[in-house]
């Protein structure tokens, strides 16, 4: 069996490791986060949440997951 | 009282109080005082998530957003883009578009840089967001907030986390007697006294953090600056005396004892 090559991106300005057929649904749910509850950006750019499992990863791409916190 | 509604946006609220999530030990004292103010409003910020310690716990946990009204706020942005990117980022979280705009200025005295304010006030209303802003309590920029199409005008009383009160209650009153827009005191107060000061000037409203969060009890606090609200509301609607510089006595003259 073909080993699946493994690519490195940064998410939430972490390197992490992944795999390179990875796409962001794949990322959210290996992270456990409740996509319900956060907002996405690759590379700058908003992703409709819609389309998640439509998205791959590149190698180099910066992924932020934010969401609410306490704040005034 | 009973229909003295506050509407932001097209949507009405019983409570004049909103209050900050920022600043508690811990979420569980964040909800309760949430509750105890009567609040229906709070404001958020949006950070990253932690992604190695997943055990934090959410804010949604405590506080209900279907139950209470989120207002995602841009506070820690220092410049259009930031806002811009942050409420563009709240609003994909849930579709929220009622938000405060809160761009800032000066890293030592927090004040609002009211320029990027005003720019990015434009931009978020022309993409359909429900925009309160914090701003000065500077009537000409007031005004312009307005016609960039605001939805609120926030002026603070005197800078975030002072707890000074309000400083230039001048300025207020005639912000007040310009614009027909919800009008909140955001930032600077420091004790309950002073959210009445502000209903009683005519303000819709007042938003607060610190002086509830950090207070020594917090949970006593939250409960006075909702009393404190609705007297200071009160008060207004009753409609005050004219001030006179002498004495006017309270008792008949007439009927004394000789």
């Amino acid at each position: 069996m073909k080993k699946i090559k493994k690519i490195k991106i940064k998410v939430n300005g972490k390197f992490k490791s992944i795999s390179e057929n990875w796409k962001i649904s794949d990322l959210v749910k290996h992270l456990k986060i409740p996509i319900k509850k956060v907002a996405i950006e690759l590379n700058q750019e908003i992703i409709d949440k819609k389309n998640v499992s439509k998205i791959s990863l590149k190698k180099n791409d910066k992924v932020e997951i934010v969401h609410f916190i306490g704040g005034g | 009282m009973k229909n003295d509604k506050i509407i932001i946006a097209n949507k009405e609220f019983n409570s004049r109080l909103i209050v900050g999530t920022g600043k508690y030990k811990s979420m569980s004292e964040c909800a309760k005082a949430i509750k105890l103010s009567g609040a229906e409003i709070v404001t958020v910020a949006v950070r990253r998530v932690n992604i190695t310690d997943k055990k934090k716990p959410l804010l949604m946990d405590y506080i209900d957003p279907k139950k209470i009204t989120y207002l995602p706020n841009t506070a820690g942005c220092f410049n259009s883009e930031e806002a811009l990117r942050t409420l563009r980022l709240a609003r994909e979280i849930g579709g929220w578009k009622l938000v405060k705009l809160e761009v800032l200025g000066d890293k030592q005295n927090l004040f609002p840089d009211m320029i990027e304010t005003l720019k990015s006030t434009e931009v978020l209303a022309k993409e359909g967001f429900k925009v309160m802003v914090y701003c000065n309590d500077d009537p000409l920029m007031a005004k312009r907030l307005e016609n960039s199409g605001a939805d609120a005008i926030m002026p603070l009383a005197a800078p975030i986390g002072s707890g000074l009160g309000i400083q230039n209650k001048t300025n207020i009153q005639i912000i007040r007697k310009q614009t027909k827009l919800p009008l909140i005191i955001d930032a600077g107060l420091g004790q309950a006294s002073d959210a009445t000061i502000a209903m009683e000037l005519g303000c819709d409203g007042v938003l607060v953090n610190t002086a509830i969060a950090k207070a020594k009890k917090p949970f006593d606090m939250a409960l006075a600056f909702k009393n404190a609200v609705i007297a200071g509301r009160q008060s207004f609607l009753a409609g005050r005396i004219n001030k006179y510089l002498y004495g006017i006595a309270s008792s008949p003259k007439t009927g004394i004892i000789k």
